[in-house]
């Protein structure tokens, strides 16, 4: 993959040391942005630092994933971003089960319903943006949750390994879920590297899959991170059936519908998994943590809301939800 | 306690919600033959699924103001 284009001074900084400027030029406590959970520069040079820790750069050397320069701006960041989502997302504590308050929450979430539009008025040109969003998380599905395997307790470890045999493919790499996903990008004409579109993604697209990234790599926000999952899982199956139905709408195969018809069962299967074994496999072994289990389930669902607002309202002003309009491959009719 | 005896599988009936299978098994439908499936795999309980044998997550319909159709339904994917 490609170092994407600076939004800034932050992610240039980071760009241009990984493009082998001195580290010595990284900004040093650097200012707090009105919102750091939308702010299009220090979200592009968290993914930047990010993705040092999956996949790389072209041309960038592995070593910078653990520079200690770098490491000390992405904990400035991920301070800011962290405050930011503690800051938006309060849940009461209650004392019933992490399962059972993890249900509450998402019936109680009434965040605007992207895949009722994408299943009954989407054209093409929305579909494509859609799916370019998507790309940035879905081109690595279940990978930020992955780091949560080696810090969890047996049986909410088991429970994740369940989960996530499914999502890569239970051994065979073209059931892959980011696999599947590549298959709707070729079939609607669209780039479908890693990556691809990451210039073109707005700050609360590229803080969908950093929010993961920051509770993944942080130990002490495990709780968080299989929160997150949760609730990931348990508000996939529906919206994934209209998807589905979305793109057959517009004439898609089947081969291209199976990303969305797979997280039908697949997903309904994971939520069970998700919420009872692994939520509360882990609150049963280390109970100070079903607070942050809330917190990480609660983020996913408010990020979600904003990113789906965002997409709405760009499309109800007539305009495109994206950064730009003149990716030949997105251009808005 | 998840996890099956070697060469058994385990049921397990989740909180109205699916029953979940693990293990050594294999799903047949007298009319269509044995079905495919993943290793692991949710089967519906309340009747109201359109992947029957299989769960899709619709008997929260049955109980959730959320699953009423309507433009405020939480999301994913």
């Amino acid at each position: 993959m490609r170092l994407p284009l600076p939004r800034g001074p932050l992610s240039a900084a980071v760009i241009d040391v990984l493009s082998g400027s001195d580290p010595a030029a990284l900004p040093q406590s650097p200012v707090e942005p009105v919102d750091a959970l939308t702010d299009d520069d220090l979200q592009l040079a968290l993914w930047t630092m990010y993705e040092l820790h999956y996949r790389g750069f072209d041309g960038v050397d592995d070593c910078w994933e653990w520079e200690p320069r770098l490491i000390q701006l992405r904990n400035e960041l991920e301070a800011m971003l962290l405050a930011t989502l503690r800051a938006m997302v309060v849940v009461p504590r209650d004392g019933r089960r992490v399962a059972d308050r993890l249900r509450s929450l998402i019936e109680a979430d009434d965040g605007p319903s992207l895949s009722r539009y994408m299943q009954t008025r989407a054209d093409r040109s929305q579909w494509l943006q859609f799916v370019a969003h998507r790309s940035i998380y879905q081109l690595k599905e279940a990978d930020p949750h992955t780091w949560a395997l080696p810090r969890l307790p047996v049986k909410a470890k088991s429970a994740l390994l369940e989960i996530q045999f499914d999502e890569y493919g239970d051994g065979n790499p073209a059931r892959m879920h980011s696999e599947l996903f590549r298959v709707v990008l070729t079939e609607l004409g669209l780039r479908s590297e890693h990556g691809g579109y990451i210039d073109v993604v707005p700050g609360i697209t590229l803080a969908i899959t950093n929010v993961m990234s920051m509770f993944g790599l942080h130990r002490a926000l495990r709780g968080a991170l299989v929160g997150h999952l949760a609730a990931y899982e348990m508000t996939s199956s529906e919206p994934c059936r209209r998807y589905a139905k979305g793109l057959r709408r517009l004439g898609a195969s089947d081969a291209a519908c199976a990303f969305y018809d797979v997280h039908v069962t697949a997903d309904a299967l994971h939520e069970q998994l998700a919420a009872h074994d692994l939520c509360g496999g882990l609150a049963e072994a280390e109970p100070e943590l079903a607070e942050d289990i809330i917190f990480g389930a609660a983020v996913c669902l408010a990020i979600d809301g904003l990113f789906a607002a965002h997409v709405l309202d760009s499309w109800a002003a007539g305009g495109s939800s994206l950064r730009t309009a003149d990716d030949s491959l997105l251009a808005v009719s | 306690m998840t996890s099956p005896e070697l060469g058994g599988a385990r049921i397990t009936v989740y909180p109205d919600g699916p029953l979940v299978v693990r293990g050594e098994f294999v799903l047949d439908d007298l009319d269509k033959g044995q079905l495919p499936t993943a290793r692991v795999i949710a089967l519906c309980r309340c009747g109201r699924s359109a992947t029957k044998p299989l769960c899709d997550g619709s008997h929260k319909i049955t109980r959730s103001p959320r699953a009423v159709p309507r433009d405020a339904a939480p999301e994913r994917a």
